[in-house]
């Protein structure tokens, strides 16, 4: 980590502004929000959708979701200051890095491949792919990705979601999802992303993509910034 | 560290309640009848009256107590942590039953002006009504007039959550008697009319002295100490001494730093950060140049009141860990030499948040980090990384004591069980 805030201050010739303003956030999510190697519950930031990661700051600042490093280092953030930050992540190139998954049995990682690509209709639950995009790399303008996420970071959001320490404006879609699946699901469904080799490109697909209307139980909250 | 004493408060709040029993005369003072309600109504629609209270609350940072976060704003919700338990700061919008829709001028005043409810029961001091007080009558009323001007938003006020004795309101009867003096800012004629601005800012709406003054056992300010600095209850920051005292003081800055820190939340001499961050990117940098001017020349009269005290050296092994450490993690960006870069990197040389006596606000610097506030006048500030989980406890002691005795700096060493115990204060 300190090699991270020390490579990204020793300024290159010409620095990014940008780079060097977000020194805090490059602490942890690495320099170019390439996630963190050595902590797999720090999120990778780069090539996400915009709009999802501005929605994701404001919730961090308004409680909605938490992590007091980070409602601290978000707290003093203007909506504008915080869309530019979202846009600067959205646009950083970073290449994958393969975390670790535990062991887990054959039934499980059937169970897991089931529930993302065909979701489990007894329990309505829709397939992961049906939101997060056929490539799970995620929808433009608010739909993250799925691909190249660790384990320990998926099972810890479907935790948070089950416990409601993690939400968002109105009624939230994956709220619904993870209290429809079982403890074992999540293992499953976690264990069996994590093992994919993501596509080599990571960004996500048009809005056009998304060909299917959401649910209506699922509703995408509005960021305070029109976009 | 800690000044507050139980043991001495519920004595005292025992002793009280006897007493407060007696004093304490339940119900409301004065009724208006209903021509002059109407008449008050009328007047509080002037828009020029509401425009400039909605100026006036932004100075006084009502919102940023009365706002839950997320929540809708002046709608309360938001709890105040003191030593004593927390006090949710109730809605004060005009919803009529569970705002101040059904307030008049009068109830009001005597809120903001004697801190009594509109029972007349009385308010806790967490609510800055000791500074308050000091507001006159007619910014009083902008403010209401602003204050009804609002949305009316439904919703209920929590109780406070204060421990047995604390917990019984009577008890600030005692407290009441000894600590608060009810008085509108009176002007010191043999001063500029610019100082008396400023002084009344500060000492009033501004409320600086609730944090940047150090409290008693009773979480009562001590007057001779008005603005020489303070640990802030509960919270875990230090406010600084904000007169023209060296090492720890504003000794050495100009009118402009002052201005500036407090406009745009950096200036030459430091950046604001923690609660003050708040109340820069809430309150002041709102503010009118003629007003942050006016506070400017209020502070700078302030003359140094605290002895400097001997100053015991850290131990040469640790400075020497320390100063490596600097040149590894801090350097590049706060300078060798430890003057920052302007507009950019404070300095830490001279920087009154890094000599301020506890050593508080260096540590919590060092393991949060974090930006400066996004303000109009810096609206991308920089960061700093939040070091906690990079340094051990002695780390930071080493680190922090490197700034605190390097270049022009003289303060205090910390120690490692002083960051063990910041590293667990919350943040909020
Ligand atoms: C102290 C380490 C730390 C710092 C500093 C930090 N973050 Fe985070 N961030 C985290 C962790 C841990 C999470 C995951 C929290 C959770 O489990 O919900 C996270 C989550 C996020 C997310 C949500 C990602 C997603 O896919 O849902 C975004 C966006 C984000 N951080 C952006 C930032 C930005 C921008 C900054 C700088 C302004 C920053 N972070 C600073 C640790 C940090
Ligand atoms: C109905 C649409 C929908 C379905 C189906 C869905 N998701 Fe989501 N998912 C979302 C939305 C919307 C978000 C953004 C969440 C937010 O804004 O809080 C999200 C976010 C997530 C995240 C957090 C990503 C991050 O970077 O923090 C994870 C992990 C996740 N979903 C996993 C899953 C899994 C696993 C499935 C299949 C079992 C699934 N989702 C099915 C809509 C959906
Ligand atoms: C430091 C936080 C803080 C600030 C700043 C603050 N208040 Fe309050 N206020 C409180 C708390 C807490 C209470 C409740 C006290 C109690 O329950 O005894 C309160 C009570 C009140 C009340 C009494 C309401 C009732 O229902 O009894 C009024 C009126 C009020 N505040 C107005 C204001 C105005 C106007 C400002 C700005 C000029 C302001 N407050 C600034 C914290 C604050
Ligand atoms: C909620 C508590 C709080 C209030 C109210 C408050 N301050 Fe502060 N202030 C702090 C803290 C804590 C610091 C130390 C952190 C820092 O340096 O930014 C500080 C720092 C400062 C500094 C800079 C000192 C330095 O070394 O950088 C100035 C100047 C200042 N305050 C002025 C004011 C003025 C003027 C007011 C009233 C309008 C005020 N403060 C109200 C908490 C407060
Ligand atoms: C990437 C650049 C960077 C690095 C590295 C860095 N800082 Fe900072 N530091 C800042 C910025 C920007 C601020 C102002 C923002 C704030 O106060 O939150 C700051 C603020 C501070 C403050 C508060 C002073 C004030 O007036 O705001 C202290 C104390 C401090 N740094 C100490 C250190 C120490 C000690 C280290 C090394 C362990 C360090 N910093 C490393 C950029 C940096």
């Amino acid at each position: 980590m300190a090699a991270n805030a020390a490579a990204q201050t020793a300024a290159p010739a010409k620095p990014d502004p940008m780079q060097r303003r977000v020194a805090a956030c490059a602490s942890c999510h690495g320099v170019h929000g390439e996630g963190l190697p050595g902590d797999v519950k720090i999120p990778r930031l780069a090539g996400k959708p915009a709009g999802y990661l501005l929605q994701q700051l404001e919730a961090f600042q308004n409680g909605q979701r938490h992590h007091a490093p980070m409602e601290y280092v978000v707290r003093q953030l203007s909506p504008e200051y915080l869309r530019q930050i979202a846009d600067w992540f959205a646009a950083q190139q970073a290449p994958y890095e393969k975390q670790p998954v535990p062991a887990q049995t054959a039934e499980a990682m059937q169970r897991g491949e089931q529930l993302v690509k065909h979701g489990d209709p007894s329990r309505g639950i829709p397939s992961c792919e049906s939101c997060h995009g056929s490539t799970l790399t995620g929808v433009e303008p608010m739909m993250p990705g799925l691909a190249g996420l660790s384990y320990a970071y998926i099972d810890a959001q479907l935790d948070a979601w089950r416990t409601h320490q993690r939400s968002t404006d109105g009624p939230g879609c994956m709220v619904v999802v993870a209290n429809r699946m079982t403890v074992g699901d999540v293992t499953a469904v976690a264990a069996w992303l994590a093992s994919q080799p993501p596509p080599a490109n990571l960004h996500p697909l048009p809005a056009s993509a998304q060909k299917e209307p959401l649910p209506g139980w699922c509703v995408i909250g509005k960021s305070e910034v029109q976009r | 560290m800690r000044r507050w004493r139980h043991g001495i408060w519920t004595l005292v709040l025992l002793l009280a309640l006897g007493l407060g029993w007696w004093l304490f005369v339940p119900g409301r003072l004065h009724e208006p009848t209903p021509a002059q309600r109407e008449a008050e109504s009328a007047q509080l629609h002037d828009p020029a009256l509401v425009a400039r209270g909605a100026y006036l609350a932004t100075v006084g940072d009502c919102a940023a107590c009365h706002t839950a976060r997320g929540g809708r704003p002046y709608a309360g919700g938001r709890a105040l942590p003191t030593p004593f338990g927390d006090v949710p700061a109730p809605n004060i919008t005009p919803d009529a039953e569970t705002g101040i829709g059904q307030w008049s001028f009068e109830d009001f005043w005597r809120a903001l002006h004697e801190g009594l409810g509109r029972h007349g029961e009385p308010l806790y001091p967490v609510f800055s009504y000791t500074s308050f007080t000091k507001v006159n009558r007619e910014d009083a009323q902008a403010i209401f007039a602003y204050l009804k001007s609002l949305p009316a938003v439904r919703q209920p006020d929590r109780a406070p959550e204060l421990a047995f004795p604390y917990s019984v309101r009577q008890g600030l009867v005692a407290w009441r008697a000894l600590y608060f003096k009810p008085g509108v800012f009176q002007p010191d004629a043999s001063r500029s009319a610019e100082w008396n601005r400023g002084a009344y800012l500060v000492q009033g709406l501004g409320h600086c002295n609730e944090c940047h003054t150090t409290r008693n056992a009773l979480g009562a300010m001590d007057e001779k100490q008005r603005l020489a600095g303070g640990e802030i209850p509960a919270q875990g920051w230090y406010a600084p001494d904000l007169s023209t005292q060296p090492g720890g003081g504003l000794a050495g800055w100009s009118a402009q730093d002052i201005v500036d820190l407090l406009k745009t939340g950096q200036s030459a001499r430091g950046t604001a950060f923690g609660p003050m961050a708040d109340v820069v990117r809430n309150s002041t940098q709102h503010l009118d140049d003629a007003d942050l001017r006016a506070v400017a020349t209020y502070l700078q009269s302030l003359p140094p009141r605290t002895p400097a005290a001997p100053v015991e050296v850290a131990r040469a092994a640790d400075l020497e860990a320390g100063g490596k450490l600097y040149g590894e993690r801090c350097a590049d960006c706060h300078g060798q030499d430890g003057k920052g870069v302007a507009g950019v990197y404070p300095p830490l040389d001279g920087n009154s948040s890094v000599t301020e006596p506890t050593g508080t606000n260096a540590v919590r610097g060092v393991l949060l980090g974090g930006f400066a506030p996004a303000t109009a006048g810096n609206p991308e500030p920089y960061s700093m990384p939040p070091f906690a989980q990079q340094l051990s406890d002695e780390d930071v002691a080493a680190v922090v004591n490197y700034i605190r005795q390097s270049w022009g700096n003289h303060a205090a060493p910390v120690l490692s069980a002083d960051v063990s115990r910041l590293r667990h204060t919350p943040v909020d």
